[in-house]
């Protein structure tokens, strides 16, 4: 399958799509079918529509059929225009990028058109810093060779510039030229492999009519990537739109479900069970009745030949009246609120990022829950740990060492006079620094200059450089100068060494015009570059000082040089022109040759560059470890300096504390051995309180990921730390995959366009709006300025949000349950013929009104404050695999609802009995009770209370009369009169009184004694934090600081000393461990669980 | 016990936002920051403690209270339907109530067992009869009842909505048709003691549900007859009997109102009842009772919230006494960081 792209030419440009990128998911058309489609697909609402749809029978309804029909269209009609409305905003960043303005060549004319009307084809010219607007390969570019430098963080995480030349039979055309230029390109159909580009072009006559040009992936511009230190390049679109290599690579975004919802849909399923059981006994056993019973019931007029449906009668009707059992209101809810905890994330002022005034936004709004259950995080390392930003900091020279002090070499007395009193090792230092690179320098109009780097590293030096006057200024074909001090010399560039990741340094070759001398200049990794010196050197204050960087978290070279005897150079320049010749095994011979001549080098000294990490990196890994949370770096960088990010971050730590354990291997039995060694060591030492971490290549991985996944997900599961490096978007979102089938939450955070795939596939999506454009923040669930805000996304957003809808939902499902049960239970007093003992719209305005306010309040809940949370962030691992909503938390409440249903109703019946048992005063009676006691169990549920959870719980406890009082005044309604003539009895207050003290008190007295006698974390926390409470209030600065201090100096001396106990049982307690055996206790008796599962799990491990 | 935890949180808040530089800048506010002041009440053991001791002292005296105005209330109860059947028709009672040519009459005596001050309420009483089922609940249309002009209206009346040529029964349903029509007559004596029937019923009900000029139509004219017969020249809101029984009861045994007695019943007076035993409760088994009482504030006899009130206040002193004991004897700091599972040494494992 092969495409074919006529360049410029507008007849056949219409076979394949525009460049319009769409990332949505209606259309105006096909919106309202799909959306329904969608719905319909949640079991809870196909259940719905069924009970909507029976209650028509009027046979069988015991309520009014407007009563299920109307939440349910506005259920329906709230998640369509949410839906809509997020679809909306999806469309108008498209639109952003589709109309951005992009220069295109039409009819030989050179056009201003929006990006979305690039056709295949098209001649798009770009300009220095412009974004790629689709796949295009290379046919002119402003540099006279041909060659343009590109970023491509974007698509694949490399930070580099990349070079991409214009294919050679473009060679030399001029712009003129360029807009006339007529072929075709051969290419095949679109796929997302990044690395990949097999394709032919031929142009056409006037142009040079040559044989197939062969194209390969350094002859294109793939779209996202910026064209970087190049004037303009231009291009033909090959892949437009949806259809371009990232947009392949994108996959298609799947709705999310959280666990919660997950949960829900599974606790949904129960009741439901639970429901046909329920219909079936009753519906059985009101049969039975009718049969026996109610054909004595002279008054009832059964007819004795009934219908051939009237057995289903009775258990219909039981449906519906327990049909009420699953919360419509739940998912409306639910939405509201998920909604809410978005605002609140869009709001938050701490996660303002002040630098660029950008605040957090959750574009998803309905998964904030997950974020308190995450359990891994996969993080990109570039741009999202650090802020891709290299600055020269220190350096040792000839043994002294600059910068220790002020942490700034470059401000260093000491280096400054050295370099004003021309001390030797410092200009020899300097000039190495300044030449041994392949920087391009670029003189502005106004007479600055500023550099062109491929590496960071090679940028951060040469500036340095220029900092202590020792500039460079010009490269002109082999010519290259420098200002020193005002005095300009110059060199002549003989040969570059490039740096290869095997030999790990480079080397140039100069020659010093002014004294005709050949230097070597080298510069390269410690292990690489000391082991060449010459023998004698005295090296350990080199090795020393690379150690002390190191540990510092910098990035070191060393730096060293060579006095080359004209004919050395001369025979040794012959050989490498051979090498460089060669076909077969180029790259090792070349290798081979460089050897031989970087020799006795006299190392000159070290450099140690800062990769700056980003603010409170460290501090926030450490913080969300210490939440169990498992961190996995996933990067297209080269392995080294993973590692070195590792540590500095925190990720991983160095030798005696941690240690690493490296997958590697070419050939698949060496993978396969590699793997096996890890993996057993992995086990042996997972017990022993050491950092463990492995590290793998996206070679190995994809053989891994092929051959032996089984191996590497008990791999994965053990290991709390990773590091996988040169790993592709498609590979990293295969390994959120394994994560996620491992039961696992993830979270995958990145920036750029290379981590939207693992961004879509995980759980929770979180991009770091960034520099490097918003390809990431586009397709993520969260977008967070800085990494740091990550720690306050999941800490605080995440586990209030989780706190709040596992007791909004549970409450929900209890509400319900109390007035079902309460249905149930009369029904045995109506002759189990299905009466509703409350009217519609009691029933309704129960679900809709009284029940679903006060607890919406708990939106405001905090059952901890910020602070503590921050302090303590172990307690993350309440939230973590579901551990406040699961089965057996739900059974406590499904047996408060059911002991609820039992006190209201056996004390409305017995207190209205005899003369008073008037069917619509019971009725409101026990409505009342259930009323209040919902009112008396949010406040006991609830943590904390603001003004507006007072009013909330309360007002709706005054509302509920109010509206009462407003029906009853109405004379057609049922209950006319009916509140007035309650409100006036005193056994009417004195009933309610009763059904709440019996129905709180043992739940208090419950809730009390485990409070105090079988407290969880959160419990004990709280408790300090009310203890500590006045001493802050009083406003008494110093003891309060005091105390604070103690706290934090009692947990640091914890800290080292508990290390063991601090990560052990998080490692044990690998969540499928607990949610596997979720027993009845799991809720309180948290702790004497987890140590007995822990300990079973190891042995478990053991045998393996 | 509530402390206001939050303005110490909130404190930091206030460290005055940087002025605003951009429109995105989200708006500060004490509720966008999520920072209200907000107390956070935890269950110290003094404050459990003393919420259970409270409810105890508040619970026993209305619970005395309750039990005492429910002693002080007399009720006469007995029931008669068993009784009522002559001796030679006891095994078929069915066949008894349902032969119309039978004199229902029963005269029963009834004796005072304490002072009964006016007025005295004269109840029947229903066993065993499901005003509540389904199909019998539903079966009226309140419209029809209300409206002169909606006698038509006979939607939900099934099986008594018409008659067998199709003139609709005016007021339809089984509600109506199953009209209780057992009567009581009272002497003491030898004077009869009258009974006002006289705003039986909710005053509510006869002038908002049933219509001053709506009169029974058709009413037990089937070849069925359910219960009573209505006087076809009487309004509906003048009919209370109706209207008493129409409002349905939730629990198969209930007590109606039949009228009122207006005079002072001294102990040891012996009441003569005389009483028509129409009503068939033989098919199904149900009793009937026919009650005198008085009221108290709280209504009838009913010593159910009085004891519930007794033992809940019982028990509260009761747990509040052993959460004290347990307090006294086993004490536990709150908030104790070493309770923390993180902060406890690992012992045995």
């Amino acid at each position: 399958m092969k495409r074919f792209v006529y360049i410029n030419d507008d007849s056949c440009q219409d076979s394949y799509c525009d460049n319009r990128i769409s990332n949505r998911k209606y259309t105006l058309l096909n919106f309202l079918p799909k959306n329904l489609w969608e719905q319909f697909r949640r079991f809870m609402n196909q259940y719905f529509l069924l009970i909507a749809c029976l209650q028509l029978w009027s046979l069988i309804t015991p309520v009014n059929p407007a009563s299920t029909w109307g939440p349910l269209i506005i259920i329906f009609a709230v998640s369509a225009s949410k839906e809509a409305w997020d679809d909306y905003n999806r469309y108008l960043l498209d639109k952003q990028a589709n109309e951005k303005e992009v220069w295109v060549v039409k009819n030989g004319v050179r056009k201003h058109i929006q990006a979305q009307d690039i056709r295949v084809g098209s001649i798009v010219w770009l300009r220095e810093n412009d974004e790629v607007p689709c796949d295009l390969v290379l046919i002119g570019t402003s540099e006279p060779l041909g060659i343009c430098y590109v970023e491509t963080a974007a698509l694949d995480g490399e930070t580099d510039l990349k070079t991409r030349v214009i294919p050679p039979t473009c060679v030399g055309l001029d712009s003129e030229q360029l807009h006339k230029i007529k072929g075709v390109i051969e290419c095949p159909n679109p796929d997302k492999d990044i690395r990949r580009f097999d394709a032919n072009m031929r142009l056409f006559p006037p142009f040079i009519d040559n044989d197939l040009c062969p194209l390969t992936i350094n002859n294109t511009l793939l779209q996202s990537c910026y064209l970087r230190y190049t004037e303009w390049a231009c291009g033909v679109a090959v892949y437009t739109g949806n259809e371009t290599k990232l947009g392949m690579s994108r996959g298609i975004p799947e709705p999310k479900l959280t666990a919660v919802d997950a949960m829900i849909d599974k606790l949904t399923g129960a009741i439901f069970l639970f429901q046909i059981v329920v219909v079936i006994v009753l519906g059985f056993a009101g049969n039975v009745w009718k049969d026996t019973e109610a054909r004595k019931q002279w008054y009832v007029l059964y007819p004795n030949e009934g219908p051939w449906y009237e057995l289903l009668v009775i258990p219909l009707r039981f449906e519906l009246l327990c049909s009420i059992m699953i919360p419509i209101s739940l998912k409306v809810s639910l939405d509201l609120v998920k909604s809410v905890y978005a605002k609140f994330i869009d709001w938050d002022e701490e996660m303002l990022d002040q630098e660029t005034d950008t605040p957090s936004h959750a574009a998803n709004t309905a998964i904030s829950e997950d974020l308190g259950q995450v359990e891994y995080i996969l993080t990109d390392k570039t741009g999202t740990l650090t802020e891709n930003r290299m600055i020269f900091r220190r350096c040792c020279i000839n043994g002294t060492f600059y910068g220790n002090e002020s942490g700034d070499a470059l401000k260093d007395v000491e280096m400054l006079n050295a370099v004003a009193s021309n001390d030797t090792h410092v200009i020899r230092f300097l000039t190495v620094m300044a030449l041994c690179n392949t920087v391009m320098p670029v003189k502005s109009n106004s007479g600055t200059i500023s550099y062109k780097a491929q590496s960071q590293d090679e940028d951060a030096l040469v500036n340095a450089a220029a900092r202590l006057h020792m500039v460079l200024i010009s490269k002109n074909g082999n010519t290259v100068e420098i200002n020193y001090n005002g005095s300009i010399v110059q060199f002549e560039m003989l040969d570059i060494l490039e740096f290869t990741s095997d030999r790990k340094r480079m080397s140039v070759v100069v020659k010093d015009c002014h004294s005709g001398k050949i230097f070597l200049l080298s510069k390269g990794a410690d292990e690489a570059t000391l082991p060449c010196s010459i023998p004698g050197q005295q090296i350990r204050t080199y090795i020393d000082a690379v150690e002390q960087y190191a540990q510092l978290g910098l990035r070191t070279l060393v730096l060293g040089w060579r006095e080359l005897q004209e004919d050395e150079y001369r025979e040794w320049s012959r050989m490498f022109k051979e090498a460089n010749s060669t076909l077969v095994d180029r790259e090792w011979k070349i290798a081979e040759v460089c050897q031989r001549l970087e020799l006795d080098l006299e190392i000159l000294g070290v450099t140690a560059i800062e990769d700056r990490l980003q603010e409170g990196v460290p501090e926030t890994i450490e913080i969300l470890r210490q939440a169990g949370i498992n961190f996995w770096m996933l990067t297209g960088d080269k392995q080294s300096t993973a590692i070195q990010v590792a540590l500095q971050c925190n990720f991983i730590s160095s030798e005696p504390k941690g240690q690493l354990l490296f997958i590697n291997g070419k050939t698949e039995d060496e993978v396969a051995r590699s793997l096996e060694r890890v993996l057993l060591t992995m086990r042996i030492t997972s017990s022993e309180p050491k950092d463990l971490a492995f590290v793998v290549d996206g070679w190995a991985l994809e053989i891994i990921l092929k051959q032996y996944k089984e191996a590497f997900t008990e791999l994965a599961i053990l290991s709390r730390t990773a590091i996988c490096c040169r790993v592709t978007p498609s590979q990293k979102a295969q390994l959120v995959e394994l994560l996620k089938s491992c039961d696992y939450r993830t979270l995958a955070i990145g920036d750029g366009g290379n981590d939207v795939r693992m961004i879509q596939q995980a759980d929770i999506g979180v991009g770091i709006s960034g520099r490097e454009g918003l390809q990431a923040a586009r397709a993520a669930d969260y977008r967070i300025g800085k990494f740091r805000f990550l720690k306050r996304l999941i800490l605080v957003h995440g586990r209030y949000s989780y706190n709040r809808t596992a007791f909004l939902s549970q409450y929900s499902f209890y509400k319900s349950l109390l007035i079902c049960f309460i249905q149930i239970l009369f029904s045995f007093f109506s002759g189990i013929s299905g009466t509703s003992l409350f009217n519609s719209v009691s029933l309704m305005a129960y679900n809709v009104f009284y029940t679903s306010i006060p607890v919406m309040a708990s939106i405001l809940d905090k059952d901890l404050s910020e602070k503590t949370v921050m302090q303590h962030p172990q307690i993350l691992i309440y939230c973590q695999a579901g551990r406040l909503i699961n089965p057996s938390t739900f059974a406590g409440w499904f047996g408060r609802s059911l002991y609820h249903a039992l006190v209201v109703f056996l004390i409305s019946i017995h207190a209205y009995a005899d003369e008073k048992s008037e069917m619509e005063e019971l009725s409101m009676v026990a409505l009342s009770g259930c009323i209040w006691l919902q009112a008396f169990v949010v406040m006991l549920e609830m943590n904390s209370f603001t003004l507006l959870q007072f009013l909330a719980i309360w007002g709706n406890f005054v509302a509920f009369y109010v509206i009462n009082f407003i029906v009853s005044n109405i004379p057609s309604a049922g209950m006319y009169t009916i509140m007035f003539r309650l409100c006036r009895q005193p056994s009417y207050w004195i009933t309610m009184v009763l059904i709440v003290a019996v129905g709180m008190g043992p739940v208090l007295a419950l809730k009390y004694f485990r409070y105090t006698y079988r407290p969880s974390a959160i419990n004990i926390l709280q408790q300090a934090e009310r203890i500590r409470g006045p001493i802050y209030s009083l406003g008494n600065l110093e003891s309060q600081l005091k105390s604070v201090e103690k706290d934090v100096a009692s947990l640091s001396l914890n800290q080292p000393k508990n290390r063991n106990s601090v990560y052990e049982p998080l490692l044990s307690d690998s969540p499928t461990a607990t949610r596997r055996s979720i027993g009845p206790s799991t809720f309180d008796l948290f702790q004497s669980t987890q140590s007995r599962l822990s300990s079973s799990y190891l042995r478990n491990c053991k045998n393996n | 016990m509530m402390n206001q935890a939050g303005g110490s949180t909130s404190g930091s808040g206030d460290a005055a936002p940087a002025p605003r530089r951009n429109s995105k800048r989200p708006k500060y506010s004490r509720f966008t920051q999520q920072e209200l002041p907000a107390c956070k009440p935890i269950l110290t053991p003094q404050w459990v403690i003393s919420v259970f001791t409270l409810i105890g002292v508040i619970f026993i005296p209305i619970g005395v209270a309750s039990l005492l105005a429910s002693n002080k209330v007399v009720e006469i109860v007995d029931r008669y339907e068993t009784e009522c059947v002559p001796k030679n028709m006891t095994n078929d009672k069915v066949a008894y109530i349902r032969n119309a040519a039978i004199d229902k009459t029963c005269t029963r005596t009834l004796k005072v067992p304490k002072d009964m001050d006016q007025p005295i309420y004269v109840y029947y009483q229903l066993d065993n009869f499901y005003q509540n089922h389904r199909r019998y609940v539903k079966s009226r249309n309140d419209a029809q009842l209300k409206d002169a002009g909606k006698a038509n209206e006979t939607d939900s009346c099934d099986p008594e909505k018409t008659t067998a040529d199709g003139s609709p029964i005016v007021p339809c349903g089984l509600i109506a048709w199953s009209l209780f029509n057992d009567t009581y007559r009272f002497t003491l004596g030898n004077k009869n003691l009258s009974v006002n029937k006289k705003n039986i019923s909710w005053k509510s009900d006869r002038n908002h549900k049933f219509g001053k000029d709506v009169y029974p139509k058709n009413f037990q004219n089937g070849t069925l007859i359910g219960g009573a017969k209505l006087d076809p020249n009487k309004s509906l809101s003048e009919q209370e009997d109706l209207i008493v029984w129409m409002r349905t009861a939730a629990l198969p045994t209930f007590r109606k109102l039949y009228g009122r007695i207006e005079v002072d019943l001294k102990e040891n007076d012996t009441i003569t009842v005389t009483l028509e035993n129409n009503y068939n409760t033989y098919s199904f088994n149900g009793k009937k009772k026919l009650v005198l009482s008085t009221a108290s504030w709280l209504g009838g006899k009913n010593d159910f919230l009085g004891i519930a009130y007794l033992t809940v206040g019982g028990s509260c002193f009761f747990l509040a006494t052993a959460f004290t004991v347990i307090y006294l004897v086993k004490p536990r700091k709150l908030g104790d960081p070493s309770y923390l599972s993180w902060n406890r040494n690992p012992s045995g494992r």
